[in-house]
This record gives structure tokens, C-alpha cells and sequence, in this order.
């Protein structure tokens, strides 16, 4: 084979549709999801015993009947396990120790030879609990009045960017003062001020969580668990447990959904705690869809008081958001889920004096986590509503009022971070085009109204300021690439994005690079964690860097063979190539062998590994008081929606013709596995926003399975659903590429609002947005009869 | 516990297996045949992640008994492709993007191969009432739907 010595850079692998690298698994079978592996006749099988109370001290556990049942080996309380937990607060027990605090919290755990026996024993322990008035609701959860959930909040841990206020059952008080929003109001043509609620919503994974723990009589730990987050988990499960990280390895196979829920740590602890006390044996605990419904991880409900102006010329002078996040009984994860909705509280607006208080508050409630794009579904359902409010007060059209609105490249953002380059304007436009906005079209019967509506949103990575990630490439003989990452697949196709990149950086053919789970914490690099639609960008980087390294070694190699200069040197394809001399060779065995030198005089080279890594290194802190600070995030992926859609003015149901959404994505390294992220998301936002909602009752969930709480359907989803892309390419990125798998359900909520009040003339702000809520709002504006 | 020995054919071949009475068609195939393609989402009836074929019907396999399968023709995921040749839902919802996280995707694929079956030229909406009961939450569906309509086209 001869290649074309030439020093074109035209990319075969970036910006191209690649097949899923994990594509002919999934359609036969053979893929391996945790409950897949198998474990032998050793296998023990775990139960929780849960709380029936939302809030009540626990006066007395009695596990006797419980051990004496025939195949049951283990039984713990949270007596055997006192060391709290938490990702960024530790307020939590891996068992409930003196005091429940949710609905569901598990208070004990038993391990036996059948789930039979499990199940049996659950039912054997006996616990007292004297009940406690419970907290109900974020906003009186807040208030003095409201009994406490944690009285010795102010013990706990926190990293020094949560501020809890001990003594409250606010968990994180979160604030921005831009300008001064106080004295703005007066200068106003038009102000509009009002309440958003969003309920409690589940992720819904159809695999639900399972893990199973091993520990061995050395005391190593193993844990086989569905997780987004194995690096996490070791380092948190060590902390509870006391156990050093070495001793611990979490092994992650494919994850059949994850959404967030599978961040951090929910129930991974539990059989971890339990096979501590039966050495040698696998402990399976594996969630029913019932208790994957109200005992894991929930999207926490939002109460937000809005109150937005603009000038008569429809330019934003105020911004003013409350947020009260129903954080549950635990906040360990809820409390920088608030964060993120504060930093970000403004939504993707330029606007001179903003005001933001978001405020964690513990209630009895289900534990608040991630929820993909966590916090900012929530926000955008009101603040973007209420722009669409303002702009019909201020009587200027939806679309011209978002784009003279919007944050652009320099604008001081509401934290004061300078923003970057962005293409919201674009995809504002682009949605819009694509519904003909400005057109009435006709209904398509009698009985029918017709809308249309837009939403914009953005949203940065949530997380730590320095998570990291790290990748290695090996070559093997056959000149086949094999790139190690601890970023797991859960469905987005990062595996696929990353073989596209290394393929990209190192020279060889996409068909050649193997990225494969599971991800195991004994071999695989450092990932922080699959979340906050990192990995493109920050695992990117990553094995970027890491080809790079292969590559430079490679041609090291080489160019002390052939006595040239490593400039004149490239690969293209699986070959080195010299633009000098025109000679070329194939990666094949050199990258394993070597090269020997000539006469017999010895070898150059040896197995070729590259590692790299990234970690941003300039996001800085916030104020306490002000929010402000030169960098809050390492940069924000911005993007519109926009649908038209009829009701139904018999039932209030609605009907979406067309739903469009573009995204400014920086770069798409596989366009196709994009569209999909989009139309995906999409349909979920749509989900939660028609269909979803946990029905809390006193802190018992009234609906915990998928008859009561109905998720979308093939039959429900719009035939049209286009994704648009568009690339304003991000300066730290890797090709300019920047995340997408969260932020298409972002703005959906406020889309579908603003699109049923242009239709009705009635607004029907608060999801879900059933079509009997729909139905009485037309009621009650007297549009039907 | 009771003991039922059944004998059945599954993915053409025929077993023998001794079921204890409460165990489900779901179990017994991930865990007495470790035929683990077919899923577990809910064990209630609910998701469609368990989905076989049972006599050439669609059915949910947690909610079947395995004493009940005496004499059973039974399809799984594992026995859709014929000697590493793909089964041409296979390829049009690969070649549609129609996979995610992959879940779902053996109970989709088998409810389509049942609607195909007795439906060649299926129309938009007799395919979306057909995968109904198969619950994605990672795709938005449309993509699994035209590999559906794509299928019916090539085959
Ligand atoms: S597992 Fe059988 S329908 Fe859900
Ligand atoms: S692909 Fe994930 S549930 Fe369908």
C-alpha cells in the first residue's frame, strides 16, 4: 500500500457518523449489563428493610427472628456501619442510625440463599419508631417554623463552596447579587413576577440499579455495580466504610440508563456493607422497579419566585430568582444541585442586575440527585416562561426578544465570568425557521387551536472545579489501537466518540481503535465521573493527549531509524509516512517489536503506550455573599427549541406536529450520535413535561410503578423531531467539541408552555401539563364550555 | 418447593429443565439457561425488557411460568440472528440508530420481529401500537420505528 505523502490534515473521523462501536452487542444479546454476570452457587441474595414513616426516631431494632430464620446469613443495622457518606455533603448513613428521614430509607439489611428467604427475613425485623411531624414542602421547610431534619447539620463535612446555615434545614444557601435589582424595578415598562412549581420527577432507567460485593478473607473488596460513577463510589464507599481505596475495585459493565441516578452513591453501599460480614460470598441487591421508584435517588422538586423587567424597548433590566429545591432527607448530592441552579439562575440571559438565592432544603421528602442536566430543567421552566411572559407584556415578538436578550461572547455573565463564543442566536434562529414562526397556520379541525412556542436554555458542566480525566493507548502487533478510559457508556455512545478521536489524533483507521467495559477501577485510567455531559469534552482531551503521546513515540521511533527529523514525519492511516524521503512503513509489529537497527546492531523502540490526561485548572471560586468570580465554570453549551403543536378542545390534550431543536455543540465528532442525543432527550423532556409526576402524599409515594407513573410510548412521541447542530467550536475542546447528552431536555417544559399559551390564550405553568390541567385552565378561562 | 421437569425448544434446540413452580420463563432463561439477552425491567408486565417469542406470539417473560412452557417453542434474543447472520431488524435498527444504552433493545426487537411476522407491511401506526408495551427511555423511539418501516421495505 502507498500513501500519498502529501500534508493535507482532511479528517476522516471527526465530523463523521461512525457506527456505534458497541452497536452488534446490543442487538444480539451478548451484551453484558451487570445482572448478566454471573456469580455461581456462593451467590447470597440482599433485602433492605425500609422506613414506612417520612420522619420518626427510631426507638428500637430487633433483628433476632430475623437471624434465626434457616438461609439467612447476614443481617446489619445501621448499629454496624456509624461513619457517614456523601459526595459533596456527608449527612447520610449507609443504614438509618436513630432517626428516618424519607419514606423507603433503608434501616437494615439481610443477606440469605434465596430472595424468598430475603424477603421473609425483611418482614422478621422488628423496628419501633415514635413519628415525628414531618416537612413537606421546600418553602415551609425554609422557614423557622418547620421542625428540623438534621439538628446537627452544623457537625457535618462540606467542601468550602456549600454554605449550609445550621440550625435551618437549609442545606446550601446559594447566592448572586448583580448590580442592584432592588432600585431597578421603578425604571421598568414592564415587570412580571410569579411562581414556578416543578414536581418530583424519577429518572426511570429501564435497567434498574443492581450491584453486587465481594470481600475476600484479606479484606478486598470487589463490586460489580451499574454505576456512572466507579471511581466515585471506591473513593466514598472507603470513606463510609473505613477501607483504603486500594483495597476497594468497583467494576462498572454497560449501564442500561443511568440519567444521573447512577451517580455518586444510593444503594452500591448496601451490599458492600452486608459481604463485609459474609466474606467469600457475592452479595447481589438488586432494586425492584417499586423501590427504583421512591428509594433511590429522585429530581428534586422546585418552588422558583421569579420576578423579571425590561425597558420599553424590551431590553432586560432586572432578574430576580428565589429557588426553594426539595432537597429530601439527604442533600449530600442536592446541595451542588442547587449550586449549579444558582450559578446558572439567571438562564442564558444578558441582563445588568440579577439576584439570585437558591436554597437547599431538607424535607421528608425522597433524596434529591443528579437528573440529567441536573437543576437546569427546573430553572428553565420558569425563568423562560416568565421571559416569554415579559415579552408579551412589553408586546414584541418571542423570537426578536430571546435574541436581543441572550448572552453573547463578552457579555459579563450573572456571576461575572466573561462568556465565550456561542451560537445561541444561531440556534434560535434555526429552531424558529424550522416551525415557520411568525406564520398562523391553520388548525387542522374545528375543534382544535394551533401554536407555537420557543425556549432557549444553557448549561455548564456541574461539578468540582478540578474533576479530571485521564486515558492510555496501547498498540498491539496488528496495528490495532486499544484505548483504556474510566468514562463509561451509558447509552450516549462515548465510546464510539472516543475511538473516533484517538483514530483522529494517532493516524490509523477508525475500524482499528477498540474502546471497550467494563470500566474497573484496578485497571482503568481515572475518570471522575460519567455526568454533567463531560466526556466529550473533558475524556476527549484526554485521549487526545494520550494518542498524541503514542504518536510521538511512535515517530521518535522511527525518525531515529530512518535518520530524519520527527517534522518531516507523520502517520496516515496505519502508516508512517516522511514527506522527505517518501518511504513508508506500517505500524504492524514496530509498535510492538520495534525497529531493528541495520547490520544486525540492535533494536530501536518497544511496546508503544501513550497515557495523557486533562483537568481544568482555571475555574475559581465564588463569594459567599456575591456569587462573583473571574471563571464559576469552564464554559456553557447553549441552544433553542421550539414547537408547534394543537389542543384539543374537548379533552386538553395536546397534539405536537413538530418539535425542533438546535444545539451549539462546538463540534460534532459523529453528527448522527448527536441527532440522537437530541431527539432522545427531547422525547424524555417531553415525558417529564406532559406525563411526569411523583405523586407525594405526606412523603409516600402514591404511584410507584409504570402504570401510575406513565413515561412516554412509542404511540406518544411526534413523528416529526428534527436536531439541528450548530458548531461555534469551543477553545478548550477537543476538535472543538463541547457536551450534549443532557442539555435537549433542558428547555422542553417552558417549549411546550409557551406553545399551549399561544395556542389558548391560558397558561398552564406548572408541569406536568396534563391535558386535565389543560382542559380546566381552558375552563376556567372560559374558552370551552 | 415443588419441582416441574419441562421440556421446550428454545432458539431451536431443545432443553430439559427442572423449575421450581413459582419460577418465571424470565428466570429460567437467565438463570437456568443463561440466556441472559432477555431483560428484567420490572418483572411486572410493565416494560417489555423481557419480551419473547412463545409460539411465535410476543409475550412478557416474567409474567409466564416456566412450568407453564412444557412443550413451548421459545424465542429469544439470542436465536434472532441465524448463523451469525443478522436478522434484517437487526440490521435496519443498527443501520437507524435506533440503540442506545441497549436495554430495551432485546425486547424491542423481538416485539418487532413479532409484528413483521404477521404484519409484513405494517403502516406508521400499527408499528407504534405494536412496540407500545416496550418502554425506551433513551431514544425518543422515531429511530426504532423507521428501522421498523425500513424492514419491512428489505425484507
Ligand atoms: S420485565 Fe417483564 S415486562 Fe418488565
Ligand atoms: S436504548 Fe436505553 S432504554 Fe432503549
Amino acid at each position: 500500500m502507498t500513501i500519498a505523502p502529501t500534508k493535507d490534515k482532511a479528517t476522516t473521523n471527526i465530523g463523521v457518523s461512525k457506527p456505534r462501536v458497541d452497536v452488534r452487542e446490543k442487538v444480539t444479546g451478548a451484551a453484558i449489563f451487570t445482572d448478566d454476570v454471573q456469580f455461581g452457587a456462593g451467590l447470597l441474595h440482599a433485602r433492605a428493610k425500609r422506613s414506612p414513616y417520612a420522619h420518626a426516631l427510631i426507638k428500637r431494632i430487633d433483628i433476632s427472628k430475623a437471624k434465626a430464620l434457616p438461609g439467612v446469613k447476614v443481617v446489619v443495622t445501621g448499629e454496624d456501619f456509624p461513619n457517614r457518606t456523601g459526595l459533596y455533603l456527608r449527612d447520610r448513613f449507609i443504614f438509618a442510625r436513630d432517626r428516618v428521614r424519607f419514606v423507603g430509607e433503608a434501616v437494615a439489611g439481610v443477606a440469605a440463599v434465596s430472595e424468598e428467604i430475603a424477603d421473609k427475613a425483611v418482614d422478621l425485623i422488628e423496628v419501633e419508631y415514635e413519628p415525628l411531624p414531618g416537612v413537606h414542602d421546600p418553602v415551609y421547610g425554609a422557614s423557622s417554623e418547620a421542625p428540623l431534619v438534621h439538628p446537627d447539620l452544623g457537625s457535618y463535612e462540606w467542601p468550602n463552596f456549600i454554605f449550609p446555615v445550621p440550625g435551618t434545614n437549609i442545606s446550601n444557601h446559594f447566592k448572586v447579587r448583580k448590580g442592584d435589582v432592588d432600585s431597578v424595578w421603578e425604571k421598568c415598562a414592564a415587570v412580571v413576577e410569579y411562581t414556578f412549581r416543578v414536581p418530583h420527577v424519577q429518572h426511570v432507567p429501564i435497567e434498574p440499579h443492581v450491584a453486587i460485593a465481594k470481600v475476600d478473607d484479606e479484606g478486598n473488596v470487589t463490586l460489580w455495580a451499574s454505576s456512572q460513577s466507579p471511581f466515585a463510589q471506591r473513593n466514598l464507599i472507603a470513606k463510609s466504610l473505613d477501607i483504603p481505596e486500594s483495597k476497594i475495585r468497583v467494576i462498572a459493565p454497560l449501564i442500561g440508563g443511568g440519567f444521573g441516578c447512577k451517580a455518586g452513591v444510593t444503594m452500591e453501599a448496601i451490599p458492600v456493607a452486608i459481604a463485609l460480614k459474609a466474606k467469600g460470598h457475592p452479595v447481589k441487591f438488586r432494586l425492584t422497579r417499586e423501590e427504583e421508584f421512591y428509594t433511590n435517588f429522585v429530581r428534586q422538586g422546585l418552588v422558583a419566585q421569579i420576578k423579571v423587567g425590561c425597558d420599553k424597548d424590551g431590553n432586560l433590566l432586572g432578574l430576580q430568582n428565589t429557588m426553594y429545591w426539595d432537597g429530601g432527607g439527604y442533600t449530600d448530592y442536592g446541595v451542588n444541585i442547587t449550586r449549579a441552579g444558582g450559578y446558572s439562575g439567571s438562564g442564558p440571559f444578558d441582563c445588568p442586575n440579577v439576584k439570585v438565592d437558591s436554597l437547599c432544603v431538607y424535607t421528608n421528602h425522597p433524596v434529591g440527585g443528579a437528573y440529567r442536566g441536573f437543576g437546569m430543567s427546573e430553572v428553565h421552566t420558569g425563568i423562560v416562561q416568565a421571559m416569554d411572559m415579559l415579552a408579551e407584556k412589553i408586546g414584541m415578538d418571542r423570537v426578536e426578544f430571546l435574541k436581543k436578550n441572550v448572552v453573547q461572547e463578552g457579555d459579563k455573565i450573572l456571576t461575572g465570568m466573561t462568556m465565550h463564543k456561542t451560537g445561541i442566536k444561531e440556534c434560535i434562529d434555526k429552531a424558529a425557521q424550522a416551525i415557520n414562526w411568525g406564520v398562523k397556520e391553520p388548525n387542522s379541525a374545528p375543534n382544535k387551536l394551533r401554536g407555537k412556542g420557543i425556549a432557549v436554555m444553557w448549561k455548564a458542566p456541574a461539578m468540582p472545579p478540578n474533576a479530571g480525566s485521564s486515558a492510555l493507548i496501547k498498540l498491539n502487533e496488528d496495528a490495532s489501537v486499544t484505548v483504556m478510559i474510566g468514562g463509561q457508556e451509558i447509552g450516549q455512545g462515548t465510546f464510539t466518540a472516543m475511538a473516533q478521536i484517538a483514530a483522529e489524533a494517532l493516524g490509523v483507521p477508525f475500524e482499528s481503535v477498540k474502546v471497550k467495559g467494563p470500566i474497573d477501577t484496578q485497571y482503568s485510567p481515572y475518570e471522575w465521573q460519567t455526568v454533567a455531559s463531560r466526556l466529550t469534552w473533558s475524556m476527549g482531551n484526554a485521549v487526545r493527549n494520550a494518542a498524541l503521546d503514542a504518536r510521538r513515540r511512535i515517530l521518535d521511533m522511527v525518525a531515529e531509524a530512518w535518520g530524519e527529523n520527527v517534522e518531516d514525519l507523520d502517520i496516515k492511516d496505519g502508516y508512517v509516512i516522511s514527506y522527505k524521503t517518501e518511504e513508508s512503513i506500517s505500524l504492524k509489529n514496530i509498535v510492538v517489536y520495534g525497529i531493528p537497527k541495520p547490520n544486525d546492531e540492535g533494536w530501536i523502540g518497544g511496546p508503544v503506550v501513550g497515557s495523557g490526561n486533562f483537568m481544568p485548572t482555571y475555574v475559581t471560586g465564588l463569594d459567599k455573599e456575591t456569587g462573583q468570580g473571574e471563571r464559576a465554570v469552564v464554559h456553557y453549551t447553549t441552544g433553542a427549541q421550539a414547537v408547534d403543536l394543537e389542543v384539543d378542545l374537548d379533552t386538553g390534550q395536546i397534539t405536537i406536529l413538530k418539535a425542533v431543536s438546535a444545539f451549539d455543540v462546538g463540534k460534532a465528532i459523529n453528527p448522527d450520535l448527536v441527532r440522537a442525543q437530541i431527539e432522545g432527550g427531547f422525547v424524555q423532556g417531553m415525558s417529564s413535561a406532559i406525563f411526569e409526576e411523583m405523586k407525594l402524599v405526606n412523603g409516600h409515594m402514591q404511584n410507584p410503578s409504570f402504570v401510575d407513573y406513565r413515561i412516554a410510548t412509542s404511540a406518544d412521541v411526534p413523528e416529526k423531531i428534527e436536531a439541528i447542530i450548530v458548531e461555534a467550536p469551543q477553545d478548550d475542546g477537543p476538535f472543538g467539541a463541547r457536551g450534549i447528552g443532557e442539555h435537549p431536555m433542558v428547555p422542553t417544559i417552558a417549549a411546550l408552555a409557551n406553545a399551549i399559551y399561544n395556542a389558548t390564550g391560558v397558561r398552564v405553568p406548572h408541569p406536568p401539563l396534563s391535558a386535565e390541567k389543560i382542559y380546566l385552565a381552558m375552563l376556567d378561562a372560559g374558552i370551552v364550555k | 418447593m415443588s419441582f416441574h421437569r419441562i421440556i421446550l425448544t428454545v432458539n431451536g434446540s431443545t432443553e430439559q429443565v427442572d423449575v421450581p413452580g413459582n419460577m418465571t420463563l424470565l428466570q429460567m432463561l437467565r438463570e437456568k439457561l443463561a440466556l441472559t439477552g432477555t431483560k428484567n425491567g420490572c418483572a411486572a408486565g410493565e416494560c417489555g425488557a423481557c419480551t419473547v417469542l412463545m409460539n411465535g406470539e410476543p409475550v412478557n417473560s416474567c409474567m409466564v411460568l416456566a412450568a407453564e412452557c412444557n412443550g413451548a417453542d421459545i424465542i429469544t434474543i439470542e436465536g434472532l440472528a441465524r448463523d451469525g447472520q443478522l436478522d434484517v431488524i437487526q440490521k435496519t435498527i443498527i443501520e437507524q440508530g435506533g440503540v442506545q444504552c441497549g436495554f430495551c433493545t432485546p425486547g424491542m426487537l423481538i416485539s418487532a420481529r413479532a409484528l413483521l411476522n404477521r404484519n409484513p407491511h405494517p403502516k406508521e401506526e400499527e408499528i407504534r401500537e405494536a412496540l407500545v408495551g416496550n418502554l425506551c427511555r433513551c431514544t425518543g423511539y422515531n429511530r426504532i420505528v423507521s428501522a421498523v418501516k425500513a424492514a419491512a421495505e428489505v425484507q
